[in-house]
């Protein structure tokens, strides 16, 4: 199989699987604990701290162990929202964020907060002006994703961590997409908080981490024993924590060739997609993507068959994210594009990771190609037989 | 999440195409969800000779297609007229609560070039 669904989820690493046996079976300690067993488990959790940390270039001390990048999201919302609720009710967010924000600003809404969701126009990137004409008096809370899960697009995350921090806004950005893609730096991106989740980067699935810029505050979502600086209590999930760990290393010491090699394969599959197969494009700005993302629209045919031919062929893809393709709405994020709905139907998500081959890549644009072809002989939109 | 049935027609529809001089033709349709489907018939002493589709759609909306001609052809004109969304659903096995409506489309393209039919033949007379 050829798997080329790396933002719905991906492989586990051998190395990172390594690193957790031992945490099942022998090391089961509780981490509040004072004997041996317990000191170890604190030890590796601490240790894992230390890696997420080194990856984002934060403290250990502002890093927040979570059920992962739902729960990520939700902690920085909500935690804002509730802790500086009496200083201000005004949420600015973008129309292109995952549903772990877009809902939990959508439920802040129907509680009395305000919510203004930026634009992103045709290359889907929100722009830094309209963040600056969008702040008001009473705005405690701006929250853009790094990197959209669909089509991959990198917000100026920077820039507008600039204008927040000058005037003391709490700026939140779910990273989960990019992190330990590209270099992501905390004190750079002059965020306050930042979530990322393991199973993107070949961790463990069910964990993940907030990071708490020091002195940013927030009201805790869950009461109970006292850990994690009592943001998140609970007893430590210690094996997925140390993947976590280990993800984040392992990213960090390979991150340069990472990013060459999927550069190099994804503009490989961008330019045989583009050259061809006629009336192809690609969705999203081609500079600002993350260097595993490619995300195609074909006219005259329906994402959701091409992915089932591409299936056969052996090549897990998808035609948007996970989530919504259980729905038949099209895709938010492409409508947000300015696509049309039928467009939008006949998108591809492609998105790479570990051990794809250049030879994968041609061995797929050619699948593409024969399946395009095929769906647009039987299809009542495409009239160049 | 498709029944053997539905993953079948769909790698290999049965009657893709179109009949230039079709004596019916139906299109129906619902961008919102992705689909369009097209359904030509020929007609000869009431009985439907040849069927051809094109449809732009997802997996059950080509697998719907597919079947609604396989049901259609051989029949008088009445007797297709009778095929119902239900019967095709249930020839392949069943569908995705989520997808039946595309079964709803097949079977009323299949309506629509049969009145498309019943009108040509009327205006002829
Ligand atoms: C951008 C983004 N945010 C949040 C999430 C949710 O992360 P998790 O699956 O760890 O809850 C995902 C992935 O599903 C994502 O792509
Ligand atoms: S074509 Fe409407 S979802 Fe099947």
């Amino acid at each position: 199989m050829i798997y080329l669904d790396n933002s719905a989820t991906t492989p586990l690493d051998p190395e990172v699987f390594k690193s957790m046996e031992p945490y099942f079976l022998e090391e089961f300690g509780n981490a509040s604990t004072f004997y041996k067993l317990g000191r170890e488990a604190r030890k590796a959790l601490e240790i894992a701290r230390e890696n997420v940390a080194a990856l984002i270039g934060a403290n250990p001390q502002e890093i927040i162990f979570t059920s992962g990048g739902t729960e990520s999201d939700n902690m920085a919302i909500k935690g804002t929202a509730y802790r500086w609720k009496n200083k201000g009710k005004h949420i600015i967010t973008s129309v292109i964020e995952h549903p772990a924000v877009e809902e939990t600003c959508r439920y802040l809404e129907k509680n009395g907060f305000e919510v203004t969701y930026l634009p992103v126009y045709e290359e889907g990137l929100v722009r830094v002006e309209d963040v600056k004409e969008a702040i008001r008096d009473d705005t405690i809370l701006i929250t853009i994703m790094q990197a959209n899960n669909e089509i991959g697009t990198i917000q100026p995350i920077a820039e507008i961590g600039k204008i927040t921090s000058e005037k003391g806004i709490y700026f939140h950005t779910d990273a989960v997409q990019s992190v330990g893609k590209i270099p992501v730096k905390v004190e750079d991106l002059n965020v306050n908080l930042l979530s990322l989740s393991s199973h993107k980067l070949n961790g463990p699935k069910g964990v993940g981490a907030l990071y708490i810029k020091k002195g940013t505050i927030l009201e805790p979502l869950i009461h109970g024993g006292g850990h994690e600086r009592g943001l998140r209590p609970g007893t430590e999930n210690i094996p997925g924590i140390v993947g976590l760990g280990k993800a984040c290393e392992l990213a960090r010491t390979h991150l340069d060739e990472n990013i060459k090699q999927l550069t190099a394969l994804r503009e490989q599959l961008i330019a045989g997609v583009l050259g061809e197969i006629e009336e192809s494009y690609l969705n999203g700005d081609h500079e600002k993507r993350l260097p595993n993302n490619a995300h195609f629209r074909f006219s005259g045919i329906e994402g959701e068959s091409l992915v089932l031919h591409l299936d056969a062929k052996g090549i897990a893809a998808s035609t948007g994210s996970a989530c919504s393709s259980k729905s038949l709405e099209p895709s938010h994020v492409l409508m947000a594009l300015g696509m049309e709905e039928v467009d939008a139907h006949g998108s591809l998500r492609l998105s790479l990771g570990k051990n794809i081959t250049s030879d994968d890549v041609e061995f797929t644009i050619k699948a593409i190609k024969d399946s395009v072809n095929l769906l647009r002989s039987m299809s009542p939109l495409w009239n160049k037989n | 999440m498709y029944t053997e049935k539905v993953m079948d027609h769909f790698s290999n529809p049965r009657n893709v195409g179109e009949i230039p001089d079709a004596d019916g033709e139906g299109t129906v349709g619902n961008p919102t969800c992705g689909d369009l489907m097209t359904i030509y018939i020929k007609v000869k002493d009431d009985v439907i000779e040849d069927i051809k589709f094109k449809t732009f759609g997802c997996g059950a909306a080509i697998a719907t297609s597919s079947m609604v001609t396989e049901l259609a052809i051989g029949k008088t004109v009445d007797e297709a007229l009778q095929i119902s969304r239900n019967d095709v659903a249930d020839a392949l096995d069943g569908l995705p609560p989520v997808k039946m409506h595309c079964s709803n489309l097949a079977a009323d393209a299949l309506q629509a070039a049969i009145e498309d039919y019943k009108k040509k033949q009327a205006e002829k007379e």
